[in-house]
């Protein structure tokens, strides 16, 4: 097997407020090989946005990475200057955010953008980098690419904005897509088709995948490997089947319980009782003890990433059987 | 009914004190800055001279009997013939500068203040009236909003001096009618904004009857604009004021605003007599100044995209 | 089987000789832009520029009996949530009408239409922007009660206690204001200002669908637990067809403003006949751990300015034949209770696979 395209090492990031510590990202490692779709899943505030930020180089004050490393085809991006940093960002690593205009400028049209992102990372003639545009559009599923160049953002409906996001994501042909939640706004027919657009370029691309999401069933459709998020640290990690098909972290079966499809219909949800901690100044021990059904005393104790089958690992004093 | 089983009652993420009014939160996030908090002290310290100005002043610049025209263009610091030192000096007439500061920051600032108030009353109603009802009262308001903002100020105050006649009340009523339309344009433009926000679809809903909608839940959460509006408007006001006053437009000459003050020392300016004109002029300047600073701020830990 | 008098999308069969709770007949909404001066100015010189007609209700007939929970889905621009603010009385439909008990809404007396409204309620999607930020939590869910006399005033802290601990959030909370609670309390402090005037119909206008799956779970829960206590009725507009799937009892599938399908919800997930919606009961998030081949439905959403002529959904529809895009598919009733509006249901004459 050769070297993984990504290795994260214990990665923490950590926001420095007036209030106190956010330790948005704490102690987080995990591998992406080539070819492959790592989903990342979590509610809100479980830090996976932030740990998608950190590997882009996105992180700005108050917050910081303070400690591990991530290692992009062996090179330790933490380590980089802020010139050598802006060359991999869109050239070795791209990323697709949730709306489509973070990325979309929208006084500009598609075709400038489009221009902008390649000449700045390699030297083409106008013409061949227009021509590089117009074929990545027609990847991306767009019909009629060369009129489509001309238009401007406002002039699309939003799933064909996050298409265009995607082409400009594709075009420099990067090892490394992060993809932050980039069909939760979309309608669910939409979704599909970003989807099978995104099934089809990483199989053509070879390209390795992020895709960072609160939605189950998207990682189960999608992802090779699946990382569960909580309160900044991976609970679960594993392929899509052993972490999807048999959880061993309660956080993880809880989730897939509170799933509707996943229950009987006029059944009660099984719910997790309680809320995400703050991680304002959390407290050592397990942060998922308060709202766990089988904590017992030692989970004060913090627990770390245990691997437990051929490649499932769990953060868990007590893992489910 | 007691709680529903599976329902665990947990503490809020709360982020400050546990009853931490919106008021509370600007006062604390205004604090930050120091060039704020030397513009509000500036600010506390011009309207407690101008409040006490009785009582601080050396001599009553208004009671004739006061007042020795043998007195009159001293320089700052010389003595009086009754005694006391004329600290910044005396004016054509004899009266003390110091005294006559005091007692034009008084009336600076009131008019100020009032002409403020009351346009910002008319304004917000108007606005109110053209956010929430739209249709040809919106436009109709609107409109003649936009006509009044593109005369300059001082044209409209010019002509309804002209007009009314001087006096206080007509300055008064000059100055808020050059100013009504700013609030009534920020208050329709936030109201629209927030007009559309759910919590006002919920209290339709809730059958509340249309003004308790339009008082109790549109205006409060149009108010922080206005807040820095007003407040930059009350220095515009006092400068207004003093051009008018400078101009021999304004009010009458035995209620000495600063401008007017100016206006008297305007003729000994070159011939050295400059405190007549200068040290009204700076205590003008500090007034505005200091308002501006602290409005700068109130705008700054207001807006809400610029929070943390 | 001929087709049927669209307006009766639940039958009297099924609930009995007490009328609908809320009826919704032939109600459509049509949001205008008028033409500003230049453009009128251009018509009179001949340049025929037509204002802008946005149909979001197109002749909807909808009738929901007391205790029914009928979820309604679509997509954006299908009118679901200008359904619900006509249903609740937010907005009036520029055609069609709306009763209450059987009895038209419009043609009540000031006070029995305050009354109506009070039993009318709804619970919206953004629990950030639904509560307004600069009252308490005591004043929210408080002020109606008071205001419609309910309740005195010195009753409120009381039962504004009361309807805190109804939707399990803590009463010694009531003096905070929004911006101090979490996504999931705000929501719940939505649902007890609902509560709060004594309802007996509600809206959830996509209510769980910005909240996180562990939150969304103890939301449906509650939703649930109040139904049963209140004996309330609910119209639960989503677009997540999991949810939907869940909570309701009957469904029924919008698409640009139209009623496309509506069924018993266990009919309408094993037997769906519209193709629209089974290219959305393709898209249900499912937690199967094997991965799955997408085949999406092709084509955008058509803006609702210029819908596609005849059967909206023609020019994504797999199926799609000329008269599609001819005439617009009446709503048939192609099994009990389950009526579907497709011209492959009357061509070949036999209900659609």
């Amino acid at each position: 097997m050769s070297e993984p395209v990504l290795r994260v090492e214990e990665l923490r990031t950590h926001f420095f407020t007036k209030a106190g510590v956010v330790k948005a990202v704490d102690d987080v490692s995990f591998i992406v090989n080539r070819g492959e779709v790592m989903g990342l899943v979590g509610e809100s505030g479980s830090g996976k946005s932030m740990t998608g930020y950190s590997l882009m180089g996105l992180i700005d004050p108050p917050g910081r990475i303070v400690g591990g490393r991530i290692l992009l085809d062996g090179i330790d991006v933490i380590k980089l200057s802020g010139e050598e940093m802006r060359q991999m960002r869109g050239n070795r690593v791209a990323m697709i955010f949730q709306d489509p205009m973070m990325t979309l400028n929208p006084v500009l049209r598609i075709d400038t953008q489009m221009i902008e992102a390649i000449v700045a990372h390699r030297k083409v003639s106008a013409g061949d980098a227009h021509a590089m545009a117009a074929a990545a559009l027609s990847k991306v599923g767009i019909p009629s690419p060369e009129e489509r160049l001309s238009a401007y953002p406002h002039q699309f409906s939003g799933g064909m904005r996050q298409r265009v996001a995607i082409a400009i994501a594709l075009l420099n042909e990067p090892d490394l897509i992060i993809a932050d939640e980039p069909t939760t706004a979309l309608d669910v027919t939409i979704q599909g088709q970003i989807l099978y657009e995104m099934q089809k370029l990483t199989r053509e691309t070879g390209a390795a995948v992020i895709w960072i999401t609160h939605d189950l069933s998207v990682v189960a459709g999608l992802a090779d490997q699946v990382s569960v998020m909580y309160a900044g640290r991976i609970v679960e990690q594993g392929t899509a089947e052993q972490v999807l098909g048999r959880p061993r972290h309660p956080y993880t079966r809880g989730l897939l319980d509170s799933v509707p499809a996943n229950n009987a219909r006029g059944a009660r949800l099984k719910q997790i009782p309680g809320m995400t901690p703050s991680l304002l100044d959390l407290p050592p021990g397990c942060p998922f003890r308060e709202r766990c059904s089988y904590a017992q005393s030692d989970c004060a104790r913090t627990p770390l990433m245990r691997p437990l089958t051929a490649g499932q690992s769990v953060r868990c004093h007590h893992p489910l059987a | 009914m007691s709680a529903l089983p599976d329902t665990v009652i947990v503490e809020p993420l709360a982020t400050g004190a546990a009853t931490e009014t919106p008021l509370g939160r600007i006062a604390r996030d205004f604090v930050t800055n120091p060039i704020a908090i030397f513009g509000i002290v500036l600010l506390l310290l011009v309207v407690l001279a101008a409040i006490l100005a009785p009582f601080i002043s050396p001599q009553n610049p208004y009671d004739l009997a006061q007042l020795d025209v043998m007195d009159s263009r001293l320089e700052p610091g010389s003595k009086a013939l009754t005694g006391g030192t004329y600290w910044l000096g005396t004016d054509d007439q004899g009266r003390d500068m110091l005294s006559a500061i005091f007692y034009g920051l008084r009336i600076s600032l009131s008019v100020g203040v009032a002409s403020t108030v009351l346009a910002l009353l008319i304004g917000l109603t108007m606005g109110l009236a053209a956010a929430y009802l739209g249709g040809r009262v919106e436009t109709l308001i609107m409109r003649i909003v936009d006509i009044q903002l593109s005369f300059p100020a001082i044209l409209i105050a010019l002509i309804l001096i002209a007009v009314l006649g001087q006096g206080t009340g007509k300055v008064i009523a000059a100055l808020v009618t050059v100013q009504w339309a700013y609030y009534a344009r920020t208050v329709r433009s936030a109201a629209l904004v927030e007009k559309r926000k759910e919590y006002m679809e919920a209290a339709r809903c809730l059958a509340l009857p249309p003004s308790r909608i339009v008082f109790k839940h549109l205006l409060p959460n149009c108010l922080p604009p206005m807040i820095v509006v007003a407040t930059v408007q009350v220095a515009a006001a006092i400068a207004l004021e003093a051009t008018l006053s400078f101009l021999g437009l304004g009010l009458p000459i035995t209620e000495p605003s600063l401008g007017l003050l100016i206006a008297n020392g305007y003729q000994y300016l070159l011939s050295g007599k400059y405190w007549i004109s200068f040290f009204p002029g700076v205590a003008l300047l500090v007034t505005i100044v200091s308002i501006n600073l602290v409005a700068d701020q109130l705008r700054d830990v207001m807006n809400p995209r610029l929070q943390k | 089987m001929s087709a049927a008098d669209p307006s009766m999308i639940a039958p009297r069969s099924i609930t009995g000789a007490q009328p609908a709770l809320i009826e919704l007949n032939g109600v459509s909404k049509r949001f205008v832009k008028p033409l500003d001066v230049a453009a009128r100015i251009g018509n009179v010189f001949g340049a025929a520029i037509a204002e802008e007609v946005v149909h979001a209700v197109d002749n909807v007939d909808l009738r929901i009996a007391e205790g029914e929970v009928v979820g309604l889905v679509g997509e954006s621009g299908c009118g679901k949530s200008t359904l619900g603010r006509v249903a609740v009385g937010l907005l009036a439909p520029s055609g069609g009408q709306r009763l209450w008990r059987g009895e038209p809404v419009e043609q009540m007396r000031a006070i029995s239409a305050r009354r109506a409204q009070l039993k009318m309620q709804m619970i919206f999607q953004d629990p950030y922007a639904s509560l307004n930020p600069r009252m308490r939590v005591i004043d929210i869910v408080g002020e109606a009660p008071v205001v419609h006399r309910l309740i005195s005033a010195k009753q409120q802290v009381e039962y504004v206690g009361l309807m805190l601990n109804k939707v399990g959030l803590d009463p010694t909370l009531m003096r905070r204001y929004p911006h101090q609670f979490s996504g999931g309390q705000r929501a719940r402090i939505g649902i007890a200002r609902t509560l709060a005037v004594k309802p007996e119909f509600i809206v959830c206008d996509e209510s769980v669908a910005a909240l996180d799956v562990s939150i969304q779970a103890q939301v449906l829960n509650l939703f649930m637990d109040l139904k049963a206590a209140l004996n309330l009725t609910y119209l639960f507009i989503s677009h997540d067809l999991g949810v939907v799937q869940y909570i309701a009892d009957r469904v029924v599938v919008m698409y640009l403003g139209r009623v496309v399908e509506s069924a018993p919800a266990a009919k309408l997930f094993n037997q769906p006949n519209h193709p629209y919606t089974k290219a959305l009961l393709a898209e249900i998030g499912r937690v199967e751990p094997k991965k799955r081949k997408f085949a999406p439905v092709v084509g955008e959403i058509p803006s609702p300015l210029h819908p596609p002529s005849g059967c909206h959904f023609h020019p994504r529809c797999p199926y799609a034949m000329p008269v599609c895009s001819e005439t617009s598919p009446a709503l048939i009733e192609v099994s009990p209770r389950h009526w579907s509006a497709c011209h492959l249901n009357t061509v070949s004459n036999t209900a659609v696979r």
